[in-house]
């Protein structure tokens, strides 16, 4: 027993150390999947708080571009009105879309996320779809009562449903983590019709982000390994280092359809 | 007693640093440099092991949860503060071993010797932790080359800084 014990004080840092570091790389590996800890991420109210005020305080840098921005997009807006007609409208009405601002944004590392000033009192849950007026952002992974966690599209855990914007092909959009500017589509079928230049954008088989939601334009494509499938490199729409409002859209439909599958 | 409230004080001050001014650098869209090490790198030598590894635990953790990064700053502080005295004996030989070393007067060519490699070794095992995917190690080598020239960069600055001071 003496023996045990003195082995433990003898090695007490070298033990320290191991079990800091085994606990670290297990926290690391549970937030690679959806469920993590919550203590280690922006979401929490101290921290929320205090990007909160710093980005109060970077907003007066910048307003004249975000007026720019949303002039832009109030005049996109218009143009939707014109142009729809009443069947569409009807068949949209199963998302609900609330906005927020950002207030953490990054895009320099592999596993990037932001943070939203909007939380469960504004109506945001988890599994909401997030975009900006130039595409898709990501997608809602935790929550408090004010701020919310976003994954970004520029994370190497996401996967995204997207399809051609001119046929059904689909594949699964995801992001090899090196520029900020590219994301990969995988698994399209090869027999797909496409060249350099097409738009991407969502596919309807994700319940979280509504069919045809703009993401990117494609920059060169080749066959995967297995020969059977094509593999593309997207330019995104939005330019991810510098996003600002944004729109969560919530499904409102999803628990139904989920209800199916089980 | 005054010793840990000066050490405390520090370590807010490089988090605020770091994940305010310094990760909205964004040079060449990715390499931020991560200035928070230096309170690692020039902790006293002269002190508890026990309660350094502990502090470099924390400190990083809190670094984590600014980033979202998940406990990477963590793992690779606590190695860092783990594995210092072995650069250290490498580094300053029988001068470290006789306890004699003193940060303010070692000369310019061991002090950026001792900083490049402990900067290296921190950022190997970071990236290597985040990344986590053997297929991207060139990926991880490149990033933590990288950010090492520009963390090596401003330790020195800082540290030019603060001897004019």
């Amino acid at each position: 027993m003496q023996q045990i014990i003195y082995f433990f004080l003898r090695n007490k840092n070298f033990l320290l150390f191991l079990s800091l570091f085994l606990l670290s790389i297990f926290i690391n590996f549970r937030s690679n999947s959806y469920t993590s800890s919550k203590i280690i991420n922006s979401s929490s109210t101290v921290v929320g708080y205090l990007y909160d005020n710093i980005t109060n305080i970077k907003n007066y840098f910048n307003l004249i571009e975000k007026n720019k921005k949303l002039i832009e997009e109030n005049k996109f807006l218009r143009l939707g009105i014109i142009n729809t007609n009443p069947d569409t409208i009807s068949n949209s009405i199963n998302y609900n879309i609330t906005t927020g601002n950002v207030i953490k944004n990054s895009y320099n590392l592999t596993k990037n996320y932001i943070t939203l000033d909007i939380g469960r009192n504004q109506g945001a849950e988890i599994d909401f779809g997030v975009i900006s007026s130039n595409g898709v952002i990501g997608i809602v992974d935790k929550i408090s009562n004010n701020y919310s966690r976003v994954i970004s599209i520029l994370n190497t855990n996401i996967n995204l449903n997207a399809k051609l914007k001119t046929s059904n092909h689909f594949g699964t959009l995801s992001w090899n983590g090196k520029s900020p500017l590219y994301v990969q589509l995988k698994d399209l079928p090869k027999q797909a019709f496409l060249k350099i230049g097409d738009t991407i954008t969502t596919g309807g088989n994700s319940l979280i982000f509504p069919k045809g939601i703009l993401i990117g334009s494609i920059k060169s494509y080749k066959l995967d390994n297995s020969q059977n499938y094509l593999e593309l490199e997207v330019e995104l729409f939005s330019d991810m280092s510098n996003i600002n409002h944004v729109y969560i859209i919530e499904n409102q439909k999803i628990n139904e359809i989920r209800s199916l599958d089980e | 007693m005054n010793n840990i409230v000066k050490n405390i004080t520090s370590a807010i001050a490089f988090i605020l640093i770091q994940c305010l001014i310094l990760n909205n650098i964004n040079f060449l869209n990715s390499v931020n440099p991560l200035l928070y090490i230096y309170l690692i790198i020039y902790f006293p030598i002269i002190n508890n092991r026990t309660v350094f590894i502990l502090f470099s635990f924390l400190y990083g953790l809190s670094i984590d949860v600014f980033t979202d990064s998940a406990a990477v700053h963590a793992a690779a502080c606590v190695s860092l503060a783990y594995f210092r005295p072995i650069f250290l004996k490498l580094i300053f030989g029988m001068t470290y071993i006789h306890q004699v070393v003193k940060f303010k007067n070692i000369d310019l060519k061991q002090n950026l010797f001792y900083i490049s490699s402990l900067t290296l070794f921190h950022h190997l095992v970071l990236f290597f932790i985040e990344v986590f995917d053997s297929s991207k190690l060139i990926l991880v080598f490149e990033k933590a080359i990288f950010t090492s020239i520009f963390t090596i960069l401003l330790i020195v600055l800082l540290n030019l800084f603060l001897k004019n001071k």
